[in-house]
Order: structure tokens, then C-alpha cells, then sequence
């Protein structure tokens, strides 16, 4: 037990040296000391909650990532049908109950029809997308398979994510964190951000921009009622525009969406001086806006921004340029947000906030400063009881424990984890586990020496019997913090994180170090009496 | 150098002898926790209940007059009742109110509460300063009570499993009754004095629980060993050799935690009270059930030296009957 070969002693003592260099940038910045650029430097993330910032839980719904692939299928059925030689002619279209079914005109079709559909409903994946079937040989039904609703829910996150992410690089707030979490779920966490409605507000814009016609053909009354002539929608007004309250009819397909744009700034109209947002389109969507404008001059479209109009002008003149703008009464700041959102493209699906905090960076610091004053108390108290109990092995006891806390700061940093409230909690279990690994075997030694053990003897069964318990206990808490992990939320598994590695580091520098330490000064000085 | 001694050599206290009516007054407490928690409830946090949590320190102000501050928001509309609590120094203040049913889905409906109440507190109090701001839906909080009760006893049963394993079945259920008597006593704490309970507090409940047990090993470690060592002596005096061997140990390691646990709670943050209060009942509570919880079920539940002694398997026996020795 108390054999400790030279390679022994200096990979033990590099291990410790390498995982307190790691510690070092973290406890420096603490006392404000700048770490030379040049190095490498791993530091322990603070939490928002010790840090200060804003924590923001977005939530997608998959039923609207579901209805939107319904509309898109919608529209691709219908297109492939009409796109077809000879044109295959279909009616009685629904989506009703999550699936898209449809009769063909001329039953003979079905086969023909089939074979147009199939590569939309095996989609690109491993996986089918749809189930289609045939009933009464005329009618077509489409269901999603689980399959191709969990990808498109997937991809639909995917891609929230990013225009998550580069809506918030535009605010150019300083290192947010953006991660998605389970299926339907996005976190941003910015540290330092103190008032979050900004970043709300550009969160929870979907930005999902389009130009329809206008259904002249519609009634004032039937509008009015909500009842929209075949083929349209009724669409209200945005709050905030002149005409709030009021409905109006548009055609539901043939428009353009906002996905073509290649770029949006916020400007100020010339001629009466209103902040507008001006649009540009990509090629392609530059020549459909121009023939969208060419065939309809005259009439009037609506600008629908995330299923609101905006304003409905009307065409004066072809628009071929591919450049436009959009007004709708907005301030120069809520013109500036949604030329944000449309730069960094619409949310595939609307998100909402369902949880949100905000932790101000003066309570965050002096949290810091309070806490950590405390500790200083704490630690100088429990090193002078530790030295004043145990004299020599109470030394080694204590050296073990402040290796204890830098080697977990150092491997906390290596890994990036966040330190949170939580986790001190897991900080001060550890480093009870780690004061009273060595109590267990001062005491033991202590026992061993009064049953009439010889200096050396007693020091290794010591060493040997208390390990047991030690051992026991880590595994226990080890096989709770691993679990804690797995089932815990958030602030759990912060504390679980700093548990799991801590176990470690407490057994290492308790038992592991403190033995090399007693066996080199059993071997240097051999004492025919112990002090403890 | 003399050093110090905090348990004198050679304890032999005799502990148990109180076993049945400590017994008695743990389960009663344990019952008592448990009715508490179900007449008054637990007073959840935003965390466990929803809602919207404002903190806030009046800054130059030497104590926050928490009545006027509940009739300045319980007046707003849309409010309800607020909780209005002292969070940490007595200038500082939690307020805590309930979302409406309309809120649920409709994040600006929540800011625009909060708005109306940091509005309505900085037009009367200019001096306030807003520390922070919680809003969690109702559906979160849901899962976060799911997770936190599903972590716990999936972290409980697998300790039990474990110490089953490593000692005997007798002793996994002693160690789970012991956790089961901490948790409980926490959680009766926590609705006796209407603390904030929250996600922190789970945490905290942990870290007790990894105390506890950690004592409880200990013992359990010694008797262990003593029932291999002593297998004649009877099960009570063994229990009471086991504790006294390792009182010094016990109360070594309890004092030095608290010494480290008391500076926190008198001179740290605020936003640590409740965790570290938490964890500093925990170590008495935890202490204590290892000793009178944990070990004393031993005896009910039959322990034996036969557990850990190695037993004479058949192929012994007939070697010790070829060799003729009986």
C-alpha cells in the first residue's frame, strides 16, 4: 500500500500539475489577471444565474410543422397534376384530419397518378414520407407516415436554429449560446443581456413574409363574417395599420413567398418619409414578382407578414428590378427588427417562449463576491480544525483539499461545463466527501495505533480499511449523480455534472495523493511514533 | 503539539438502548412531514408551479416594506395575489404572481405583465432596482416537477440496489428508509416554514441525500466489519461498538462541514440561502438517521454474522470429514 515507484510519483504528480493549469485562467479572471492570449485557455462557463443574463426556453409546435407540410403537399399535388400531359383533373381536395386526400375526375387516371406521386411520397431519405392509398378507385389519399413527420419536425428545428442563431449574431450580443434541446425545443442563453424584451421581440417574429392577390370577388359581408370564396383566405390586418380590425380575402396560391430574398434594410420612404423596409429578391424570385406584377397590374396585393397584412397597394406598374419595398406603419425600430428577421430568413415554424429568465449582472456579481468570501471563511476555518486534529496528516489532509477544488475548476474547464447555483451545491458535497475520506482514515490510523500497531503497519491498514467505506460511498453517489444526469432537467444536471467529477477528484487527491505524501515522509524520516 | 481531541477515546455510549422511542418520534415526525406537506403544500417556486418571479433590491433602503409592496401589485389588473417575500437581505424582495390562463402560448401577454408591474413599482418606489426576471410556462414546470420526482426516486431505488449488493438486502433497506426519513423531514421543513421551493432545492435535497448516505456507509462499513470480527456478540452491543467506534469520525466530519456550511449562510448571497440551509439541516438530519434510522432496522430485520462470514460449502464438509476431524 505504501509503495509508490518513481513513475508512479511523477505521473501522479503530472496529473495533478496539468488539471491545476487548467484551473488557472478560471481563478485569475475571477481576480481580474489577463491570461497571455498566446496559451491556451480553458475556462469554467459561468451560469446565467451566477453570471447574470438572459435564459430563454423557445418551444415549436409539431402539429403546425405538420399542417404547414400538409399546405406544401397541397400545393405540390396539385401542381404535379396540372403539370402532367394530359393534364389529370382533380376535385374535392381536403386536408382535413391530417391527411390530404383528393378525387380524380377520370378514374382511369389512378395509375398514371400514382406513378407522378411516387417520388414525392418516397421522398429523398431512407425513409417514406407518405402512406398513399387508393379508395373507390378514384379517390387519393396522402397520410404522413411518423417517419417523414419526425424528419420534417427535425429539419424544421434544424432550421429554426440557424435563423435563431443568426438573428441574435445580428443584435451582436457577446457569446450567446443557442442549442436545441429534445425535439421541439430551443435554448438561448445570453450572458450580460439585462433586458431581453429586444431579443424577444426578434424571437418571436416567424418573418414569414408573402405577397398574395387580393380576391376582388369577394363580398364585404362574407369577409366581414369570415367566410372566404373558394380557393382564397381571409387574412386580417396587422395591429397597428390603419385599417386594424378589417379582413380581407386573398388568393391562397399563386403568391410569392418571402424565402427569395436575398437582402432587407430599413429605410425611409421619399416621398413621406415613413420608415419602410426595402426588400431585394434573388433572380428567381425577382422574375416571378415581375411577372406576378406584369400579369396583374392595376390590382391590388396584400404584403402578409407572419399572417397579418401589412398593406394591400395597389400594382402600379410592373415591379422588374427585383427590388421593392414594404410599408405598414412601422416605427424605424420595428422596421429595423423586421429587416433583421427577413435577412435571416423566416422561422419555418413559430416559436414561443415558455420559460424565460433574466438575472441582473450587479445580483450575479455580487453573488460572486458574497460567495466567495464566504468559502475563504469556510476553508480557513476547516483547515485550522483539520491541523489543530490531526497536526502533520491534517497538513496533508488540507493540501489534499485545495488540490481537490483547483483539479475540479481544471477539469470543469477542459470539458466546458457550466458552474450554476446547483452545482455549488455539488461543490460543497464533494468537498465533504473529500474532508471526510481523510477523517475516515486519520481516524482509522488513530484506532489502528491505539490497538498497539507499529508506525507503518498502522498507517497502511488505515489506509486499507477505511478505503472500503470510501468506496462504497463513491459508487453509491457516483450511480446517483449518473442517473441524476440522465433523468434530471437543467439545474439537476448541473449539480450532477459536478458531483460525478468531483467523486473523482475527491478519492484522487484524499486518498491517492495524501498516501504518497505519508509513504515518502514514512520512508524519509522512518518516526517510531505518530502525532495524530 | 497536543492535538485536539474532540471525542474522547474509548466512547461506549450506548446509543441504541433509545432505539424504540427514537424510533417512535422519527416516524411520527416522518408522518407529520408528510401530512404538513399535504395540508399546506409545498410553497413551489415558479420553477415547480409557473408563473412569473420578480426579484428586486430597494437600493439606500435599509428594510423593504413587503405589505405596501403586495397592495402596489395586488392592485394592478391581472395580477391576482402576489407573493410578496424578503429574499435574502431584508432590502431585498421576491414577488411572485401567477399567469393567467390567457399567458399560456402567448409570451407577450406575460411581458406585458411584467412590464406593468416593474412600471407600477419603479413609479413608487424610484429607488427599486430589478435583479431579475423568471417566467416559466405552466407545461414546463409541469415537466420540471416530472423530471425532478423521477431523478429522485430513480436515484434512491439504485442506491438501494447497490448497497443490497455490496452488503445485504437488510442493509439496502435501512439505507433507503434513511433517505426516505431525510427527504421526508426536508420536505416538512420546507412546508412548515413556507420556504420557496424550487429546482435549487431539489439540488439541495441531493446533496443531502449523498451526505446521509455517505454516513450511513460508514456505519454500515463498521458493522460490517464487526460481524465478521465479534460473531457472537449480540446484534444491539455490536450496533452500539460500531457507532461509538466511529463517533469520532462522525462528528469530525459533521463539524468541519458546518464549519464550512455556517460562513455561507450568514454572509453569502441570498440567492444560496435556501440551498445551503437546506443542506445545513441535512447534515443533522443525516447524521442522525444514519445512526437511529439506519442502523437500528438491522436488528428488526434480523442481521446476522451468517450474512458475511464465509460459509462452510459442501466440498469443506466432506474434506472435513475425510480428514477425520468431525
Amino acid at each position: 500500500m505504501l509503495e509508490f515507484p518513481r513513475w508512479k510519483k511523477i505521473w501522479l504528480s503530472g496529473l495533478t500539475l496539468l488539471a491545476i493549469l487548467a484551473a488557472l485562467p478560471s481563478l485569475l479572471s475571477v481576480v481580474n489577471v489577463r491570461w497571455p492570449e498566446a496559451l491556451p485557455d480553458p475556462m469554467v462557463n459561468l451560469g446565467l444565474d451566477l453570471a447574470g443574463g438572459s435564459h430563454i426556453l423557445l418551444e415549436a409546435d409539431p402539429d403546425e410543422v405538420a399542417a404547414l407540410r400538409l399546405e406544401n403537399a397541397e400545393e405540390t399535388v396539385r401542381s404535379l397534376m396540372r403539370d402532367a400531359e394530359p393534364r389529370i383533373r382533380i376535385g374535392d381536395l381536403s386536408t382535413a384530419n391530417g391527411r390530404l386526400s383528393f378525387m380524380l375526375e377520370n378514374g382511369s387516371d389512378v395509375d398514371r397518378a400514382r406513378e407522378l406521386l411516387l417520388p414525392f411520397v418516397n421522398g429523398t431519405g431512407m425513409t417514406r414520407e407518405w402512406e398513399l392509398s387508393v379508395v373507390d378507385r378514384s379517390r387519393v389519399i396522402l397520410t404522413p407516415t411518423e417517419d417523414g413527420l419526425s424528419t420534417a419536425v427535425a429539419q424544421a428545428m434544424d432550421s429554426a436554429t440557424e435563423v435563431v442563431r443568426r438573428r441574435i449574431d445580428e443584435l451582436g450580443t457577446r457569446e450567446p449560446t443557442i442549442i436545441q434541446q429534445g425535439d421541439n425545443r430551443i435554448v438561448v442563453q445570453v450572458p450580460g443581456l439585462e433586458n431581453p424584451d429586444q431579443l424577444k421581440d426578434l424571437l418571436g417574429q416567424t418573418a414569414a413574409l408573402e405577397f398574395k392577390l387580393v380576391d376582388q370577388t369577394a363580398l364585404p359581408s362574407d369577409v366581414a363574417q369570415g367566410i372566404a370564396p373558394p380557393g382564397s383566405q381571409i387574412v386580417p390586418y396587422a395591429p397597428g395599420t390603419p385599417f386594424e380590425g378589417q379582413s380581407i380575402a386573398v388568393r391562397r396560391l399563386g403568391g410569392i413567398q418571402g424565402d427569395s430574398l436575398v437582402n432587407a434594410q430599413q429605410t425611409f420612404d421619399q416621398q413621406n418619409n415613413e420608415a419602410v423596409v426595402s426588400i431585394e429578391f434573388d433572380q428567381q424570385g425577382a422574375s416571378r414578382f415581375a411577372r406576378l406584377t406584369t400579369e396583374n397590374v392595376g390590382k391590388p396585393f396584400a404584403i402578409i407578414l407572419d399572417g397579418e397584412v401589412l398593406s394591400a397597394p395597389n400594382i402600379n406598374e410592373p415591379i422588374r428590378g427585383g427590388a421593392a419595398q414594404i410599408s405598414g406603419s412601422f416605427t424605424a425600430e420595428s422596421a429595423n427588427a423586421l429587416a433583421i428577421s427577413l435577412r435571416s430568413g423566416a422561422l419555418p415554424v413559430d416559436l414561443a417562449v415558455v420559460e424565460e429568465r433574466t438575472v441582473g449582472p450587479d445580483l450575479g456579481a455580487d453573488s460572486i463576491r458574497k460567495g466567495l468570501l464566504a468559502m475563504m471563511i469556510g476553508s480557513v476555518a476547516v483547515i485550522v480544525l483539520m491541523i489543530v486534529s490531526y497536526g502533520r496528516f491534517g497538513v496533508y489532509a488540507t493540501a489534499a483539499l485545495v488540490l481537490n477544488v483547483l483539479m475540479l475548476l481544471g477539469i470543469m474547464a477542459i470539458m466546458g461545463t457550466t458552474l450554476t447555483l446547483p452545482g455549488i451545491a455539488g461543490f460543497v458535497l464533494t468537498i465533504g466527501a473529500a474532508v471526510d475520506a481523510n477523517v475516515l482514515i486519520n481516524e482509522r490510523i488513530r484506532e489502528e495505533r491505539k490497538r498497539g500497531r507499529r508506525v507503518v503497519a498502522a498507517v497502511e491498514n488505515g489506509y486499507k480499511e477505511a478505503s472500503r467505506a470510501i468506496y462504497d460511498a463513491n459508487v453509491t453517489n457516483f450511480i446517483a449523480g449518473v442517473l441524476l444526469f440522465l433523468f434530471g432537467s437543467g439545474p439537476i444536471r448541473g449539480f450532477a455534472v459536478v458531483l460525478i467529477i468531483g467523486l473523482f477528484t475527491s478519492v484522487f487527491t484524499a486518498v491517492t495523493l495524501t498516501r504518497m505524501w505519508v509513504a515518502g515522509w514514512l520512508r524519509k524520516t522512518r518516526p517510531t511514533d505518530l502525532n495524530i | 503539539m497536543r492535538l485536539l481531541k474532540l471525542v474522547p477515546d474509548d466512547t461506549n455510549i450506548n446509543f441504541l438502548q433509545w432505539r424504540m422511542p427514537f424510533y417512535v418520534v422519527s416516524l411520527l415526525l416522518i408522518a407529520a412531514s408528510w401530512v404538513l406537506v399535504f395540508t399546506q403544500g409545498l410553497n413551489y417556486g415558479v420553477d415547480f408551479a409557473g408563473g412569473q418571479e420578480i426579484r428586486a433590491t430597494f437600493v439606500g433602503q435599509e428594510e423593504a416594506d413587503i405589505p405596501a409592496i403586495r397592495s402596489t401589485v395586488g392592485e394592478l389588473q391581472n395580477v391576482g395575489d402576489p407573493v410578496v417575500q424578503r429574499f435574502g437581505s431584508p432590502n431585498e424582495v421576491s414577488i411572485r404572481v401567477k399567469l393567467p390562463p390567457e399567458a399560456e402560448g402567448n409570451p407577450a401577454f406575460a411581458d406585458q405583465m411584467t412590464r406593468t408591474i416593474t412600471d407600477a413599482l419603479q413609479a413608487e418606489y424610484p429607488s427599486i432596482r430589478i435583479d431579475g426576471v423568471d417566467s416559466v410556462s405552466g407545461k414546463v414546470s409541469g415537466e420540471f416537477r416530472e423530471k425532478a420526482a423521477y431523478a429522485l426516486l430513480a436515484a434512491m431505488l439504485a442506491i438501494a440496489m447497490y448497497i443490497w449488493v455490496r452488503f445485504e438486502w437488510q442493509f439496502g433497506v435501512g439505507a433507503l428508509f434513511a433517505l426516505f426519513h431525510d427527504v421526508s423531514l426536508t420536505l416538512g421543513m420546507f412546508a412548515l416554514f413556507q420556504m420557496e421551493f424550487s429546482l435549487q432545492i431539489i439540488a439541495a435535497i441531493l446533496a443531502i441525500i449523498g451526505y446521509s448516505l455517505n454516513d450511513t456507509i460508514v456505519i454500515y462499513d463498521r458493522i460490517r466489519e464487526n460481524l465478521k470480527k465479534y460473531r457472537k456478540m449480540p446484534l444491539p452491543e455490536l450496533l452500539d461498538l460500531s457507532v461509538n467506534e466511529t463517533l469520532a469520525r462522525t462528528v469530525m466530519t459533521s463539524l468541519t462541514l458546518l464549519i464550512a456550511l455556517i460562513p455561507l449562510l450568514l454572509f453569502g448571497p441570498a440567492s444560496l440561502f435556501g440551498l445551503v440551509a437546506a443542506i445545513t439541516l441535512g447534515i443533522f438530519v443525516g447524521t442522525y438517521s444514519s445512526v437511529y434510522m439506519a442502523a437500528p432496522i438491522l436488528i428488526w430485520l434480523g442481521v446476522t454474522s451468517r450474512s458475511f462470514v464465509p460459509q462452510e460449502g459442501a466440498a469443506d464438509r466432506q474434506e472435513r470429514i475425510a480428514r477425520g476431524e468431525g
